[in-house]
């Protein structure tokens, strides 16, 4: 039976408890070293293999019979690195990386509108987030800026300085989206000290970036030509490189006020919607004094005594309890990595019902925070749809009072052992303990 | 583990007991409802291009600005100088008959840092701050209008769809649903949930009401249109009940680039709406006053890829029975260099709190002085602005 400490850590830091897993030895910081195995037992589509795809259907769009084939192909893929996400939550042991891996594709959000879009997110993922999870903010916000999909998803690929050569040529000019995002959502933080002057000096020194065949590519002849100046600091001014761009970015990941934001959006996403200040204070200064290492502003965050607290202000968004549910009943997670197009069609509409469409957030500030987005009245019942659906399908294995203990030991409120003990077959039983808050709450 | 593939999460009837259905809460009319005029009010979120929607071709400097954009081709002239998006077309008949009405040059207070989020959250709670920065806590406008309607019940606002509206946040209850969801549940399992529920209020507030409104609509189906029309039938249904005052939201409004293909498919949504909502609305129509709004408005001139970035000034689009419609009401800035807000958008030169203020006095008799005081805060309302005839 797990202890009160271990169900308050898989509440909020992991997916919750999977009865037939044992935990994770050591620290939630020691689920961070090393490689995770799962990355390779489990792999989803890089980014090098997936460009090279787009551009053999490129290559097909005379031949309409063949086109439909391979985006069939394509879109049966994108299903398949779906549902390997969503099983890696369900059968991973170290659930706070995979937390930390939902947490950090939603502040870099990207939310496809076009098909090439769609079948790229999953290596933008791979690639721009997973690989830099325990390593440094600068490197993880390098790789996603310049990403095709995030050039793909705020514009950046059709931004052309109004002064290069390709500009002048053709007439074509600026796209401020993207410089825009960054400031406001990926780093400084909407507070941040910037103005609409630094958005377009910063969106002028991102021109020259876009993307080629196989991945992003540099063309200095869109780069607006002069050096830019940003936050009162000046970069470019020789020929346009992207190694400009790129300083930039290095400087901005270590500035006080995205340490603060990152904190802040750190501490409101694991412990609740007002942080104490000396926490995001405190994370703030050890990422600051490490030079912007990510496992820093962890480690201040995992230690403090509000990460212990067995409050539970947020709810986990729809993605996030369906692996938890999913977990609670040990569902094997080949079963879901497995799951036909139709299967993970299905499951798309039903949390897009709990109000979550499966990665395709609404705008570029990701999904909402606040427990109160998540349990309206539709959305609610969308969940106990779902958790009821769910209880049939697993019930028989699963006897409600021993899932009961298995899940929450002792700390199981009076109405809700009451209810599950009460209840007028298995699968209700079931289905209630999945539809209470103590699952859903965080 | 032993299960086949087949069997994850396969359809089933939800629990086993859908025939059992029986809502534990059925809303009932005992007091009479607040009045007969109707409010929908529809956010338009991402920003629209007034300036495409409602193309000022009269002012000498429009097509300078936007020489793909800002052409006569795709619009009818209104009044000879502005035309109205073929998009929207649609909406025609209703223009001659007078229900159909724009304000353009408008804005909230919102200035400069032009972020949707910020936008959307000054929009929706009414707020004065032109910085924008989000507060913890802040009610909708609307909620706040709801506590100045005397007999208002949890029946009298509604907001549709799946997602929260900040719009009708706050202290006062109302009701929320999307038409689509459905939950059938055992009366066992049900009483059981609820005890589960008891000592958390946001879930408990929650399943009170699923379980109320569950099974009294069709599902959703089709595209973009088919789901804003499907939002609008279901809230035009709730307005012929007890409902004064509905809210929902349709999206696809950031043209950043390729915005002739783009702007259309919005509009398609918007139009397609309040088609639904006078069908459904019948003789009500005549007693409803639907009026969309956006965080901001668009650049002036046209960008590097067919599109518009986020600007300043905007346009609200309004319908419905009840207005004073077949005119454009604006003061218009002009749009040459010296004309523009920060040389680059178009100046607003009023504030559109003041014309959602003004309606809600004349649809619902609310004092101007307790929407300045507490709607609207900051807000001057002045004049009767006459938007509703």
């Amino acid at each position: 039976m797990p202890t009160r400490p271990e169900i308050t850590q898989a509440a909020r830091f992991e997916y919750g408890i999977r009865p037939d897993q044992p935990r994770f030895p050591g620290s939630l910081m020691a689920q961070l070293s090393g490689p995770d195995p799962l990355d390779d037992t489990m792999p989803v589509t890089r980014t090098a293999a997936r460009m090279a795809e787009l551009q053999k259907l490129r290559a097909a769009r005379a031949d309409a019979p063949m086109l439909q084939q391979a985006k069939r192909a394509l879109r049966q893929q994108a299903s398949t690195d779906m549902m390997r996400i969503l099983a890696r939550m369900v059968r991973n042991p170290r659930g706070f990386r995979e937390r930390l891996f939902a947490f950090w594709i939603d502040h870099f959000t990207v939310s496809p509108n076009r098909a090439n879009e769609v079948f790229l997110l999953a290596a933008y993922f791979e690639d721009a987030i997973r690989a830099h999870i325990g390593g440094s903010f600068a490197d993880m916000l390098k790789a996603a800026i310049t990403h095709p999909s995030m050039l793909f998803y705020l514009d950046q690929s059709a931004s052309v300085g109004p002064g290069s050569p390709v500009g002048q040529r053709r007439s074509r000019g600026l796209n401020e989206n993207l410089a825009r995002e960054v400031l406001e959502l990926h780093t400084l933080g909407v507070d941040g000290p910037y103005t609409q002057a630094d958005i377009r000096q910063f969106a002028e020194l991102l021109t020259g970036i876009g993307i080629g065949p196989e991945g992003m590519r540099f063309v200095p002849n869109r780069a607006e030509p002069g050096a830019e100046s940003i936050l009162g600091l000046s970069y470019g001014g020789g020929g346009a490189q992207l190694a400009d761009i790129l300083g930039f970015l290095d400087d901005l990941a270590i500035m006080p006020a995205t340490a603060r934001h990152l904190a802040q959006k750190l501490a409101v996403h694991f412990i609740g919607p007002a942080p104490p200040p000396d926490l995001v204070a405190d994370m703030a200064a050890a990422y600051l004094a490490t030079g912007g290492a990510l496992p820093a502003l962890y480690e201040v965050l995992t230690q403090h005594p509000s990460a212990r607290a067995a409050l539970f202000p947020k709810v986990r968004p729809p993605f996030e309890y369906i692996a938890t549910a999913l977990r609670a009943l040990d569902v094997d997670a080949d079963i879901i990595a497995g799951a036909t197009a139709r299967e993970a069609n299905r499951l798309g509409r039903q949390l897009t019902a709990m109000g979550q469409k499966p990665f395709r957030p609404g705008g570029p500030d990701g999904w909402p925070e606040a427990a109160e987005s998540w349990i309206t009245p539709p959305q609610l019942a969308a969940r106990i749809s779902w958790a009821g659906q769910l209880a049939r399908t697993y019930a028989k294995e699963q006897d409600p009072r021993m899932l009961l203990s298995a899940l929450l030991g002792n700390t199981a409120p009076a109405a809700l052992s009451f209810s599950v003990r009460g209840a007028e077959s298995k699968s209700v039983g079931v289905a209630l303990l999945l539809a209470s808050p103590a699952l859903m709450r965080r | 583990m032993t299960l086949s593939r087949r069997k994850f999460l396969v359809k089933t009837s939800l629990l086993g007991c859908s025939a059992a259905a029986s809502p534990l809460l059925t809303p009932l009319t005992l007091a009479a409802a607040p009045g007969d005029n109707r409010l929908v009010v529809i956010i338009l979120r991402g920003a629209m291009d007034g300036l495409d929607v409602l193309r000022p071709i009269g002012d000498p400097d429009f097509s300078r600005h936007r020489p793909t954009l800002g052409t006569t081709q795709g619009a009818q002239d209104l009044d000879g100088f502005f035309a109205l998006n073929d998009a929207l077309g649609a909406l025609m008949p209703l223009w001659r008959a007078k229900e159909l009405g724009f304000v353009h040059a408008v804005s909230t207070p919102y200035r400069d840092k032009r972020s949707h989020f910020d936008g959307q959250d000054l929009l929706e709670t009414g707020r004065n701050d032109p910085d924008g920065t989000p507060k913890a806590g802040q009610s909708g406008w609307l909620n706040r209008a709801l506590a100045l309607l005397p007999n208002a019940r949890l029946e009298t606002a509604f907001s549709v769809g799946a997602a929260r509206m900040q719009l009708l946040d706050g202290d006062r209850p109302y009701s929320a649903w999307n038409p689509g969801a459905e939950l059938a549940l055992s009366p066992q399992a049900e009483a059981l949930l609820t005890r589960i529920y008891a000592d958390d209020p946001l879930f408990a507030a929650s399943a009170r009401r699923a379980m109320a409104l569950s099974g009294q609509s069709d599902g959703m189906g089709g595209g973009r249109a088919e789901a804003a029309k499907n939002l609008a039938a279901f809230a035009a249904e709730r307005l012929n009940e007890e409902t004064r005052i509905a809210g929902f939201s349709i999206g696809g409004w950031d043209t950043h680039s390729g915005q002739s293909r783009n702007l259309p498919r919005a509009l398609g949504q918007l139009s397609a709406a309040i088609l639904a909502l006078k069908a459904g609305l019948g003789r009500n129509w005549q007693r409803t006053t639907v009026l969309a709004i956006t965080e901001f408005g668009r650049t002036v001139a046209e960008n590097g890829t067919g599109g518009t970035d986020h600007g300043t000034g905007g346009a609200m689009v309004m319908a419905g029975g009840a207005i004073n419609g077949g005119r454009v009401f604006a003061q218009w800035p002009g749009l040459s260099e010296r004309d523009l807000y920060q040389n680059r958008d178009l100046e607003p030169t009023d504030d559109v709190r003041r014309y959602l203020g003004w309606a809600l006095r004349d649809l619902f008799g609310m004092q101007a002085s307790a929407l300045e005081a507490s709607v609207f805060p900051g807000l001057d309302m002045r004049e009767n602005v006459g938007i509703i005839a």
